[in-house]
């Protein structure tokens, strides 16, 4: 989401160089904490692997059980991970937008519940085995029920879906697909165990066939997001002053619900649920952007990739010799994390 | 004719506000909409704004209509300012002046010279220049509403239509912000309507008076021949003296008491 750093405006003289040039620096920072999470998350695990050797691997790989770990367990997983964390963030960063609403996740779009279910049912309707299969499937529910919550928000209202009605059809959409859900598991071994597994959220495991499934969904939707910043800068004045000012609300809204349940959808069906990352993150960014979806955004993919890489790490190194799910340290570690942050800076009215 | 409504029909699900209306806004005049709470003027207002679609009639711009030209050409005509509109909490005039600027940007080209002098332009014209990195909550009211208003003037549309402008201010950032719109009118040639509660400044403001009751034009003119005993009492149910403002020669209404409603008078 580089491109927007073109974007950015000077203001009053004199103080326009400072306030751009503060932005970049921030973004910098942003990408210079991914790296260390990046790097962290390659050598960092079960087998520690020396950067000597991640070097070694990366350029001149010989078959050394070092050049299998990274190339073929830490280097997708870290690809996915930075993929899911990207996509979190920035979805959360366009709910929370769409709907003007600071507790907003991707998950009211019932991209989650959706997934769930559907993989469920693949599972024990048609018998999918391979994490592949689960995956299309995962995704196919997410864009389903993300497109069910869009069309029963829309029903009623004039002119477009509002935030309300989108979040009460979320709502209930999700409550009816959990019942769904439960209801399969309770009946199926095999599909509680990859259910239990699944909504505890994890990227161990994902290999780089994951990578490239989920790749495309990403990259779409974070296009859409990039299209949608200054369209989201006008909504956030209002409806009625967004369409005095030439936005259609309608289109605007249509776009940023697409990209959310791209990103929301890409990553729950790789990670399984991790939605309280997509929460978080952009209470974090926010007092570095101010309420500029332009900065806030990459901000936000940004954060989000290094918080999720780093939470990865620190579930690989307490629970040793086993591992504790991305998704239980991200709730553990991010719920404190959180509360403290509220109470410190009071939540921003959107 | 700048803005005209044709036959126009309004409201907002089944419930008719305003049915059958025609009103046409001449180039170069500040026209203010009077008329008791629910009369249907910001309705009106809102509808010459595009911000509410006529389930009948037209609305026209320049001749043509306004719904059917792209909202993003309308935007660079026509500027509206709602009702009490709010912004996320942070935001500093600068940014939200330079919001005005949204329609003449696209995605790739966010901000050019001419949108920088647009800005200034509009700041310094509603004297917030020095106010620039100020966040809008930190403000009083009477500058919030000049950096609506300013956000409005930097969009740099000939039209503006402006809902209560003055509303929650004390009177003397009421006249400030009257002020600003007369200069709009006679510096800068703009032409502007606006809905207003205080009769006694629309009648010092205005060119062009309209009065409205149930969603009906009652009376329309120049103040001096709208702002009649006769017409308060049609309009507002208010018994009231209408006597020459000392300052400006404009009527001066000073209200006597509240009438029965038209049923119940005679």
């Amino acid at each position: 989401m580089s491109a927007s750093a073109a974007t950015a405006r000077p203001r009053a003289p004199g103080r326009a160089g400072t306030v751009h040039s503060r932005r970049l620096l921030v973004l910098a920072g942003l990408f210079a904490i991914l790296a260390v999470a990046v790097m962290l998350s390659v050598m960092v695990g079960a087998k520690p692997v020396p950067p000597g050797d991640v070097w070694h691997a990366l350029t001149a790989q010989t078959g050394t059980e070092n050049d299998i770990v990274v190339r073929s367990l830490r280097i997708p997983r870290t690809a996915v991970g930075v993929m899911a964390g990207v996509a979190l963030g920035v979805a959360g960063a366009l709910m929370q937008g769409h709907t003007r609403n600071p507790l907003a996740d991707p998950g009211l779009l019932g991209v989650t519940q959706g997934a769930a279910f559907a993989m469920v049912f693949g599972i024990m309707a048609l018998g999918v085995t391979s994490l592949y299969g689960y995956i299309w499937f995962g995704m196919a529910g997410a864009l389903v029920a993300s497109a069910g919550v869009f069309a029963l928000g829309m029903a009623g209202g004039r002119g477009g879906p509002t935030p309300v009605t989108l979040a009460l059809a979320g709502t209930a959409v999700s409550a009816f697909l959990y019942a769904l859900t439960s209801a399969l598991v309770l009946m199926d071994q095999r599909a509680m165990d990859v259910f239990r597994f699944w909504q505890a959220g994890s990227i161990a495991g994902r290999d780089g066939e994951v990578v490239w499934q989920v790749l495309p969904f990403v990259a779409v939707g974070l296009l859409l997001a990039l299209f949608n910043a200054p369209g989201l800068n006008a909504l956030s004045l209002g409806e009625d002053v967004a369409r005095a000012l030439g936005q259609n609300i309608t289109l605007t809204r249509s776009v940023g619900v697409a990209a959310i349940t791209l990103l929301g959808g890409a990553s729950v069906a790789a990670c399984g649920s991790l939605s309280f990352l997509g929460l978080m993150v952009p209470h974090l960014t926010r007092p570095l952007s101010g309420p500029d979806h332009r900065w806030l955004l990459p901000y936000s993919g940004l954060a989000g990739a290094a918080a999720l890489l780093l939470a990865d790490v620190v579930g690989r190194v307490v629970a040793r010799p086993g591992e504790l799910e991305v998704g239980v340290v991200l709730a553990l570690l991010g719920a404190p994390f959180f509360v403290a942050l509220v109470r410190r800076r009071k939540p921003v009215r959107l | 004719m700048r803005l005209r409504a044709v036959d126009v029909k309004l409201g907002y699900g089944d419930r008719v506000i305003v049915d059958g209306l025609d009103l046409g806004i001449e180039a170069g005049t500040v026209t203010t909409i009077i008329g008791p709470n629910g009369c249907g003027k910001s309705t009106l207002l809102r509808a010459l704004g595009r911000l509410l679609k006529p389930s009948g009639g037209e609305v026209l711009l320049d001749g043509k209509r306004i719904d059917r030209m792209p909202t993003r050409e309308v935007a660079k005509i026509l500027g509206v300012l709602p009702q009490a509109p709010t912004a996320p909490e942070g935001l500093t005039v600068a940014d939200l002046v330079a919001r005005g600027r949204h329609p003449h940007q696209t995605w790739y080209r966010q901000w050019s010279s001419g949108d920088e002098s647009a800005v200034n332009e509009a700041l310094s014209m509603t004297g917030l220049l020095d106010l620039g990195e100020r966040p809008l909550d930190e403000l009083s009211g009477g500058q919030r509403q000049r950096a609506w208003i300013s956000m409005a003037l930097a969009q740099g549309t000939d039209l503006l239509l402006l809902d209560e402008p003055t509303t929650f201010l004390d009177l003397a950032h009421q006249i400030e912000v009257l002020e600003l719109v007369r200069r709009l009118h006679s510096e800068l040639g703009r032409t502007v309507v606006m809905v207003l509660h205080d009769l006694n400044l629309a009648a010092r403001y205005t060119d062009h008076l309209v009065a409205m009751r149930g969603g009906e034009v009652v009376a329309a003119g120049p103040p001096g021949d709208v702002l009649t005993e006769g017409l308060l009492a049609e309009v507002f149910d208010l018994a009231a003296k209408v006597i020459e403002d000392p300052v400006t020669g404009t009527p001066l209404v000073v209200p006597v008491g509240p009438l029965p409603p038209p049923a119940r008078r005679d």
